[in-house]
């Protein structure tokens, strides 16, 4: 960690669990991560380890069990009411599903400028309308369908409405879960393109979530893998796919189909056995150990800590930690 | 099992020597009150026996409406095959009335589906829909049809398949329901398995599994399989042949590394360039630009034109035909020759 003036957001210990019949779901236990100005942090994980969860927890939907959420220097988890109102308007959302996440009964327009209602002071009455035709035109809609449904929209272009609605209150991050994963490649391509654009045009820095591990590796410049709501390992973007050191994230690597029929049958195949196990009764010690290779007695009695290790040049949660060059990077 | 498989064999028009499945000139039309949506327009494909096709293309191309024509259980009304042929070994199934259209369905050509929940039946056990099956179409008293579920089940990996026999189907998580589903649709050895979606519901660990185990049981069946995906990772990984699709036409048709190495249609070689890459980080994402077209609205001409970097006057014209680009490998692009010559 480097220049702590560059960092926008920053996670301490951070837990969220729910009750439920089972007793309690850890879906997001003890997550400690940073961002910085104008860099993307990629999220990657199966279903179910917590990434939504985290992306809720970081822009105040949900109330965390347990520690802290630092932004501009404030404990955002401790904030209540106008406080953490206020304290919101810097970090915005985009969500997975353009077909749901977009009440069907508002106009793009009314949508769109939504969040000039809730903080009124950012823009004025009058000037409202004219905010919102920016922004239309800002992700590439033309200010004109201002006054259309979300339904005569394509999914690609709904996804394009919830960007401008996450740009509205002109944030410094957006936290963005699955923004791309409803859509088909070539418009996949096209909103993904767009996120850069607008990262560079207004400094943004993005928490990207998403469970496809080359778009995250397309936009990210970081990189943190996610299992059974805890990291397991962290690095820029050549430590994570080029020198990989925990056993999961190089297993999910290997499992990657990648687009080239040449590689068939020539890449390491680290077939995992098994299911996740339950998040509201994770084993103990590693997590990852029932369906780990290199599991010994000590995985089972001792967590292993995020951290670098002797083979681990950067942070890795695993007590056998040792860099595995799964794609072949050369 | 023999005897038991000459049953089919025996309706007249099958030919062991002929294509074991074969689609001509497919179309599917659905009629709503809203108009008529063409879903597909003329779609060819062959699979022999041990191969994987892989159909591929975007959201609504007419994927799963073209596997629903070939197994005949398209949605109808509204959906209506209003042309083409899908002969198997010969045969042609689209006019056989509907009780040997389900015995070739039952024995020759099973499907699976994406979503494993909504296609096995939630109130009976695992055990009891497999046994089913074997009681039904091949006469098993009930503890034999018992003993090929256990079976069957340990094939497809299922962990202590005999005690997990009379589990019903939400007992199981999403990637054991999936391998459930394949038992079933593997119970009666068909010759042709289509496989539409069957990962895309499935974490990327999941989907390394359940793909080998398809490839697997594939190799050891000697069967065709026609895989749907929209996945060119996948694609990449299993198929030998591939038909991409562009509102509801094969557009390029092609032997896998072919196709990877040189498109020969724009609209493979923009969904080629617009991908991420996994092993290098790479640059800006080419986008095909607009959107697929409206099925009751299909341009005039090439359906792709108005997206196509090559497009010339005659694109928005003449239709393209499957032009031959080398044997067994086709593209319906006027300017295919460019498109393959392009760096
Ligand atoms: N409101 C809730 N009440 C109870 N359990 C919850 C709640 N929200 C999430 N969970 C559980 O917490 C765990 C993490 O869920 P989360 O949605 O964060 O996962 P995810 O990584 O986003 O998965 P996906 O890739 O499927 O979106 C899951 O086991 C989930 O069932
Ligand atoms: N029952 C139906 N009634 C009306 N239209 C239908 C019906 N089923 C399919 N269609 C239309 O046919 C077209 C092709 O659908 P199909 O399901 O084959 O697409 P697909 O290629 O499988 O797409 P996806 O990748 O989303 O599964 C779609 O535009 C769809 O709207
Ligand atoms: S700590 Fe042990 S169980 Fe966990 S990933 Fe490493 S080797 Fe496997
Ligand atoms: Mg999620
Ligand atoms: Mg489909």
């Amino acid at each position: 960690m480097s220049d702590r003036a560059d960092v926008v957001l920053e996670t301490r210990g951070l837990v969220k669990h729910f009750r439920s019949k089972v007793g309690a779901v850890r879906a997001v236990d003890g997550v400690d991560l940073h961002l910085r100005r104008g860099e993307t942090l990629g999220v990657v994980g199966e279903s179910g380890c917590g990434k939504s969860t985290l992306a809720k927890l970081l822009v105040g939907l949900e109330k965390p069990t347990a520690g802290e959420i630092g932004v501009r220097g404030q404990n955002m988890a401790a904030l209540t009411g106008g406080a953490l109102r206020r304290a919101r308007r810097h970090i915005q959302m985009v969500l997975q599903d353009p077909y749901t996440s977009l009440n069907p009964r508002m106009t793009v327009g009314d949508i769109v400028g939504e969040p000039f209602a809730i903080h009124p002071d950012v823009v004025p009455r009058r000037g409202r309308l004219r905010a919102v035709q920016d922004l239309l035109d800002t992700v590439g809609l033309s200010p004109d369908h201002a006054n259309r449904y979300p339904h005569q929209f394509s999914g690609g272009q709904r996804q394009r409405i919830g960007i401008a609605r996450a740009l509205a209150l002109k944030p410094e991050i957006i936290v963005c879960d699955e923004p791309v994963s409803a859509l088909d490649v070539s418009i996949q391509a096209q909103v993904i393109n767009l996120l850069e654009q607008l990262q560079d045009e207004f400094g943004l820095s993005y928490v990207f979530i998403a469970h496809d591990l080359s778009v995250v590796r397309h936009i990210s410049d970081r990189v943190a893998v996610m299992y059974l709501g805890k990291i397991v390992e962290i690095g820029d973007d050549r430590e994570i796919y080029e020198q990989p050191t925990h056993p999961y994230t190089q297993a999910l690597l290997s499992a990657v189909p990648v687009p080239d029929p040449r590689l068939r049958g020539r890449r390491d195949q680290i077939v995992l056995s098994g299911d996740v196990p339950s998040p509201a009764d994770p084993p103990s010690g590693c997590r990852f150990r029932t369906r780990c290779w290199k599991a010994r007695e000590v995985c089972a009695e001792q967590e292993p800590a995020l951290q670098i290790r002797d083979r681990s040049p950067h942070p890795s949660a695993c007590h056998f930690a040792e860099v595995r060059d799964v794609l072949h990077s050369g | 099992m023999t005897e038991i498989r000459a049953e089919t064999d025996v309706l007249p028009g099958v030919d062991r020597a002929a294509p074991l499945l074969e689609v001509t000139d497919l179309h599917v039309e659905f009629r709503t009150r809203y108009g008529v949506a063409h879903a597909v327009n003329g779609v060819n494909f062959r699979v022999s026996p041990g191969e994987t096709l892989a159909i591929l293309g975007e959201s609504g191309c007419g994927k799963s409406v073209t596997a629903q024509a070939v197994m005949g259980i398209l949605d109808s009304p509204p959906g209506h095959v209003t042309g083409g042929e899908v002969r198997y070994r010969g045969l042609d199934l689209l006019p056989l009335p509907e009780e040997q259209r389900r015995r070739v369905r039952a024995n020759r050509i099973a499907m699976i589906f994406q979503d494993a929940l909504s296609a096995l039946n939630p109130v009976y056990t695992v055990g009891f829909q497999l046994g089913e099956l074997f009681r039904v179409h091949r006469g098993m008293s009930r503890r034999d049809a018992r003993k090929r579920a256990v079976e069957l089940l340990d094939q497809v990996q299922i962990p202590l398949a005999k005690a997990r026999i009379g589990d019903y189907p939400h007992q199981f998580s999403g990637g054991m329901r999936q391998r459930v589903m394949i038992a079933m649709a593997l119970a009666l050895d068909p010759e042709v398995l289509i496989a539409d979606e069957p990962t895309t519901a499935l974490d990327v660990t999941v989907q390394a599994q359940i793909m080998g185990l398809l490839a697997e049981q594939q190799r050891q069946r000697n069967m065709g399989l026609i895989l749907i995906t929209h996945d060119m990772g996948v694609v990449a990984d299993v198929a030998d042949r591939i038909a991409v699709m562009y509102a509801g036409k094969v557009v390029e048709e092609a032997p896998v590394h072919d196709i990877y190495a040189r498109p020969a249609h724009p609209y493979t070689r923009a969904l080629l360039e617009s991908i991420p890459r996994l092993d290098h980080k790479g640059g800006q994402l080419n986008v095909i630009r607009g959107l697929p077209p409206a099925l009751d609205a299909i341009p005039a001409g090439c359906p792709f034109h108005p997206r196509c970097d090559y497009a010339q006057d005659a694109c928005r014209h003449d239709p393209p035909p499957p032009y031959a680009v080398a044997p067994g490998r086709t593209a319906r692009c006027h300017f295919w020759r460019e498109v393959v010559g392009d760096e």
